[in-house]
Parts: structure tokens; sequence; C-alpha cells
């Protein structure tokens, strides 16, 4: 049986008063002390390397990789600093940077390898590594969090790390450095009054560790969305997903809850996952839906590449910074069984991003210079859920919110241009279909107007009978590419 | 004493880029040109400013953000390395800055007389932040007069823009009332970009200019909006809308310093001069000062 190539791996809190705080709080207190088990469990695991991902390493453009083989530093916390400074040297394993850099490139996302004295290493992995490797026991490897990164995104940055390990031939421990509701009090507080800052937040926090000490990770990543709208979730609970896409997205895992406290009123919390089978990278590019996996071979055909982006015959120097061309990059692209009788073709595009069509037709197509989309609804990719649509156990509707359907709309319409190499921006005309003009039309055209206010897209909008699913708008959009 | 006095107020963004590509000896990278429109703007305003010989620069920086009120730098010397963590590869900036601690202190306490939260960071391992550093930095190279460094709360992001808002107007209230008392003449630097979607690619040689230009044209449209009322001496209807300029384009100005700033300058009716705009990786920026003093001083000449 092949190697797993993650040995265990861990969520923690990586705030800066379980490092510092001392006794001011009995949480952070506790925190800390929970922090020394976590730590005896890492360094018995069989593993090469720490691999970090921390909700605190932003990056804007693209993934950042950090390559410098000793970064030194004392630091600061912005926000913390009356706690004290934080003195660090981490021995970076330099040699699996460029291999996950290049997974993560293969994927078609901007990359670059950080190896500059004095590049601000986050708060939250320092404290994770001071607390769980302060001798530089093994090697740390880590990877940026991209701010804007949606949930496929960071599936896809999660498999990328899972292949570079197979090809690096190590095996690691992963560490995600996360909080789980990231809602701060934001006067003073007395620390050893510190408690959450909402019953809510509390709740969704219970819910998930209740899943996490089940080990049931993917069951986890299905409700980060909603469990991070509900609880503010640090960074939209992204690192979920991409602690997904990395362990293969299953729930075959062993798992233990060590601690969870409020500091300042966040969710912190200490977790471990055995993995129950080997973790092995998946053969191919898993996404959301069964039915829209990439082939991995088409991410290699410079072909289908330049077609389906849309910048065919251009060569990309003409439009270097052109952000539909490159955000539309194959990665993202579907080519999906074909419907019946149209060739396999890269003017036809699917992305996996928007949900799935419910019928022989796809996304969007491109003719010339316009690319046309099939009717697009608000139903979220890879779910059956529809925003703004509550259905009993009979499926009948029970409620119908039209500001969440239309805003879901064109959040899926944007999904679908951006992937075919198009932009919101480039709309030339939008057919708008609903199914009860008297009731939602006023709310629908507010929406509308925030996005298409200053596009200055032509329009119409008719009330029907009824669209194909339990849905209450629907948008025909004809784009420029 | 006398009474001190703001004399100007400067939009004054914090693109490295423009300290990258004007190649000072405190920066580790090195560029061939690049920016320049904005570069040469900026040194204009700088030199209209240092004219008028301020006794120190109030900053606020949207890149030092903090959650439990507004900081202030409470220690009168700082030196370190800046590297941005955007783009360490052209940022890496070796600072040495001294503040007008006794000033900083005055605003924080003047701001909790009015109800804010405020916190003193005193702790010499604090590394300044980049927007902080490159805005001063082109404003006044040679580091040789003290600074007053503001941190940005982010409750616009955390709450909602009107109460973000409606905090930095009391900030700015706060901080005239403290430069009034504290007989020093102060410019404000509100270190803000303007729209704020940008490309999520960088060309290889970052100062290639070829690849430069607006991320698209109703983001320009809305930046043009804003520079006509500046100019038009419109800072009131400028504030009015800066709501849905801040959705529209994203942008920085959500933080607030724009804000703090013409509400310490008790929101000027005068036209704004407006130094440069240009874009870097397609955000817009602008430099533009309003010359509180010499405005004060025309209307006393002809009134
Ligand atoms: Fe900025």
């Amino acid at each position: 049986m092949a190697e797993s190539i993650v040995s265990r791996a861990f969520i923690v809190s990586g705030m800066p008063h379980i490092l510092l705080g001392g006794d001011r709080s009995p949480g952070w207190k506790s925190l800390h002390d929970s922090y020394a088990q976590v730590r005896a469990d890492l360094e018995a695991c069989d593993a090469d390397l720490i691999l970090y991902f921390s909700t605190q390493w932003l990056s804007v453009i693209g993934y950042l990789f950090q390559a410098n083989p000793k970064p030194t530093w004392t630091l600061v916390d912005q926000e913390w600093h009356e706690l004290g400074s934080i003195p660090y040297e981490f021995a970076v394993d330099t040699e699996f940077a460029p291999f996950y850099a290049e997974e993560v490139k293969q994927a078609g996302h901007h990359t670059a390898l950080v190896n500059y004295h004095g590049f601000p290493i986050d708060t939250g992995t320092v404290v994770a590594q001071k607390l769980l490797n302060p001798d530089n026991r093994l090697p740390a490897a880590m990877v940026s969090c991209n701010m804007y990164s949606e949930k496929n995104e960071m599936l896809t940055i999660g498999q990328a790390g899972a292949r570079a390990l197979a090809k690096a031939g190590k095996k690691a421990v992963v560490v995600l450095v996360s909080n789980l509701s990231n809602r701060f009090h934001v006067k003073e507080i007395d620390p050893a009054q510190d408690c959450f800052s909402s019953a809510k937040d509390h709740e969704w926090n219970l819910k998930i560790l209740e899943l996490l000490g089940e080990g049931r990770m993917e069951d986890v990543g299905q409700c980060a969305r909603d469990a991070a709208r509900e609880a503010n979730g640090d960074m939209g609970f992204r690192g979920i997903w991409w602690l997904n896409g990395l362990l293969g997205q299953t729930n075959k895992f062993t798992g233990h809850v060590y601690d969870y406290q409020p500091v300042w009123g966040t969710g912190a919390a200490l977790v471990r996952l055995d993995p129950a089978a080997p973790v092995l990278p998946l053969a191919h590019l898993e996404l959301e839906s069964e039915s829209e996996v990439i082939e991995a071979a088409t991410l290699h055909d410079p072909k289908l590449k330049a077609g389906a982006t849309g910048v065919a015959g251009e060569p990309l120097s003409a439009q270097p910074a052109k952000p539909a061309a490159v955000s539309a990059a194959p990665p993202k692209l579907v080519v999906s069984a074909p419907p019946p009788k149209a060739k396999l073709t890269a003017d036809l595009i699917n992305t996996a991003k928007a949900p799935a069509p419910v019928g022989a037709y796809p996304h969007a197509r491109r003719e010339g210079d316009f690319l046309f989309l099939s009717g697009i609804g608000p139903r979220e990719a890879g779910t059956k859920e529809i925003p703004g649509v509550t259905l009993d156990e009979d499926g009948n509707v029970i409620a119908s919110d039209i500001v969440a359907q239309t805003q879901s709309v064109i959040r899926n319409v944007k999904t679908i241009l951006e992937a075919s190499g198009s932009s919101i921006d480039k709309v030339v005309d939008v057919q708008v279909f609903l199914t009860n003009m008297k009731r939602d039309f006023a709310a629908f055209n507010k929406v509308y107007a925030e996005t298409f206010g200053d596009i200055g897209a032509t329009r119409t909008t008719v009330e029907v009978l009824s669209l194909p699913t339990p849905i209450a708008v629907e948008f025909k959009v004809i784009a420029k590419v | 004493m006398a009474e001190g006095s703001i004399v100007a107020g400067v939009l004054a963004p914090h693109p490295p880029h423009l300290v990258y590509a004007s190649n000072p000896p405190q920066n580790e990278p090195k560029a061939e040109c690049g920016w320049e429109v904005l570069r040469w703007g900026y040194e204009r305003c700088s030199k209209d400013i240092l004219a008028q010989k301020p006794d120190v620069f109030l900053v606020h920086s949207p890149h030092w953000m903090t959650v439990i009120g507004h900081h202030f730098l409470g220690l009168p010397h700082f030196k370190g390395l800046s590297v941005d963590p955007i783009f360490p590869n052209l940022f890496r900036y070796h600072y040495e800055l001294n503040v007008d601690v006794d000033l900083s202190l005055m605003i924080a306490e003047e701001a909790k007389d009015l109800g804010l939260t405020t916190r003193i960071m005193r702790n010499p391992d604090f590394r300044i932040d980049y927007g902080t550093i490159t805005t001063c930095h082109l404003m006044n190279a040679a580091w040789d007069i003290p600074i007053v460094s503001i941190s940005s709360n982010n409750s616009p992001y955390y709450f909602s823009n009107e109460v973000g808002q409606q905090q930095m107007a009391v900030l700015g209230e706060a901080t005239r009332r403290a430069v009034e008392k504290s007989g020093k003449r102060a410019v404000l630097l509100a270190s803000n970009s303007m729209s704020h979607r940008h490309f999520v690619t960088e060309p290889e040689i970052p100062e290639d200019m070829s690849h430069e230009h607006v991320y698209h044209h109703g983001q320009y449209l809305w930046d043009m909006e804003l520079l006509k009322l500046m100019k038009a001496g419109k800072a009131r209807e400028m504030l009015d809308i800066l709501p849905e300029f801040i959705e529209m384009t994203v942008a920085e100005v959500k933080a607030g310093a724009l804000t703090w700033m013409l509400h310490a300058l008790g929101v000027p009716d005068y036209p704004a001069e407006v130094y440069a705009y240009g874009t870097v990786i397609g955000t817009g920026n602008a430099v533009v000062a309003w010359h509180h003093e010499q405005n004060r001083q025309e209307v006393a000449a002809h009134g």
C-alpha cells in the first residue's frame, strides 16, 4: 500500500495571548497548557516537515511560499503589542517550497517564493511554531492564504499541497492555524472575565467541534460556509477547505478536541485529526461536483488552455494584466461531457464554480467576440441549495427571498463570465425572468442596480409562469469576451 | 504659546512601487524607472508642503489595523526594516524615525474624552507598517520632521462603514483640538488610495509600464468624480458619496484616513490642489492637498 503523505493534522488557534498571556485569563492559560499535549502528540509523529497554513498570512496576488532557509525576527503583533515581543527563528524546508509552488502554478495561480530577510511571518504561524516546534525539530513549510480565494480555489491549493508532498517524497504533519469564530471584543476587557463574544458564535463552534471530534472533516467542509456566515468564521473558515483538499475530502479520521476557550471573544480551539487510512494525493483535480471533474490531462494541454480562456491567438503579453484572462486560468475551466451531438470544443464552457446545469447545455458558449450564457439561476455550485429558497420536506417552497436569490444569480453569472475569459463589466444584454413581478420587482431591481448600475447593459424583464426548479429569478446574459 | 494649527491635509497614498521606482538608499531593491506621473506629482507636493515648515506630520495608515480602538505610537524613536508582505520583491526599506510622543498622547487624550477607545503602543520592537513608511518617505524623504502615527481601527469592516466613518469624524475633531492646544504646526497625511480593484498578477519587471493602466473604466470614472469634487471645493458632497464610492470600487478610504483628515480640517469648502493621478497595478491613486493655512490667509486678505 502506498505510504501516507500526512502523518497527522492539527487545527490550532494562533492567538498570541496563548503564548504570552500567562495567568491573566484562565481560558488562555488552559489553551497554553493544552498546547503542551498537542506538542507531545506532534513530536510522536513520523514526519519530514510541518506544513503550516495560517489565516493570518494574507496575500492578494496569488500565493506566496516561504523560501528563506532561516527566517529570523522579533515579532510584535500590530494589535497585541502590549503582550510583548516574540523572537523567532524557523528552519524552513526550502526543498519542499518550490515543489508546492510549482503545483499551485500548474493549477493556474500566480506564485512567488519569498526569501527575504525581514519578510513578516504572521503572528499565527509564529505562535503555533513557538508552542509546537520551538527547537525546529522538524523543518517548516508555509503557504499564504489568498484573501479572495473561494471554496474551490482553497480545495485546489490543498490538493496541490498533497501532490507536492507526493512528488517531493515527503510526509508532513499538517497544521492549520485558524480560529473558529473570530469576533473580537472591541473594547478593553478584564482578561480574567474573557468570554465568547456571542452565544450564536459559541453554538456554531460547538457544532463544528462535534464534527471534528468525530473526524468528519469533509462534513465540516460542507457546512463551513454557513458556519462562517453565521458565526464570523476566521477568514470565512477558508482554512478548513485547504485542509480538506490536502486530506483528500473524506471523513476517514479519528478526531480529538483538546481544548476550546474564548480568547478576547473569539473561539480558539486545539484539534487533532488522525487519518484512519493513508492520505494520498488525488490523481485528478477534484472540485465540488463529481460530474465536473477536470481531467488532469486537459490541464496540460496548451491548446485547450488558450482556447478556453478566450485568449487564443493573443500572446499573453498583449494583455498582460487583464484580470479576467488570468482569473480564468485553465484549472477553473471544465469541459464536461458534451451535450448530445455537440462536439467537444473549448468554445463550450462549463465551470465547477457555478451550479451544474440541469439539462444538456453548457454554462456558456462563445461565438466570435460574444459570449452567450445559458439561463442562470441562484442555485449554489455543487449543492442542491438555493440561497433565498426554503423548502419543506415535500419540496414545496415555504419562503422565497428575492434579494438573496438575485445576489446569488449575479454571483453565478460573474463566476461563469470570469471562467470564460470575460467579466461582469463586459455584459451587453440581460434578460431577466421573474416568477412574481408584482411581489419581487422592486427588491430585485435594487439588487440589480448595485452591480449593473454603472455597466450600462440593456435589460428586459419579463414575468414567467414558472422556472424549471423552485426559483423566482433567472438571468439570460450576453457579454463581450 | 501661540495656538497650534493644521497647515495642510494631504491625500497621500502609499504604493510601495513609488518608493521602489525612485531608488532611495534606504530601499534594498533597485528599479530603473516607473510611475513617473505619480512620483513627480508627489515631489511637487512634498516641496510645497515642506516650504511651509511644519513641525509634525500626522499619518493615518490602513496597514496598521487594530480592532480595539485607535492606537498611537508612544515611543520617541523607531528604527527597523519594513518589508511589504504583498510586494517584498520591491519594498524592503530601512527606516529610522522620530515620533512626537507629546502630541500623540494629547490626541489620544482628546479622543478618549470624546468617547473613543485608544491605546498607546510602547513596545520598542514594534515594526512600523509599510503604509506609514511609504507615505512619510514620499512626503519627506529626509525624515527630519517627527511624526504622529495613528492606527486604523477596523470598525468599518467589522460593523459598518457608517459606524467607521462616524468614528473617524470624531477622531478628526480630537486631532484638531489637540493640535490647537499643542501650539504646533501640523500637516495631516491620509494614507489611502482611491479605487482599489487591482490586477492579480504582476509583470516580471514590476516597473514595465506597458502593463500599467486603469483596472476598468467604471473605476476610473468614479475616481474622476471624486477628484472633480475635491477640485471644486466640495469636500462635503464628496464625503456624502464616499460610502457609494467605497462600495463600487472596494476603496481603501473605507479604512477612514480621508474622513479623519477632512473632519480635522473642518470639512473644507475651498478647492484642493490635485498634484497627480495615476494607477498602480490598476488601483487609482491621487496626491491631493488642501492648503489650509494658505487658504485661510487668502480669506483674511480678501475678507
Ligand atoms: Fe494599501
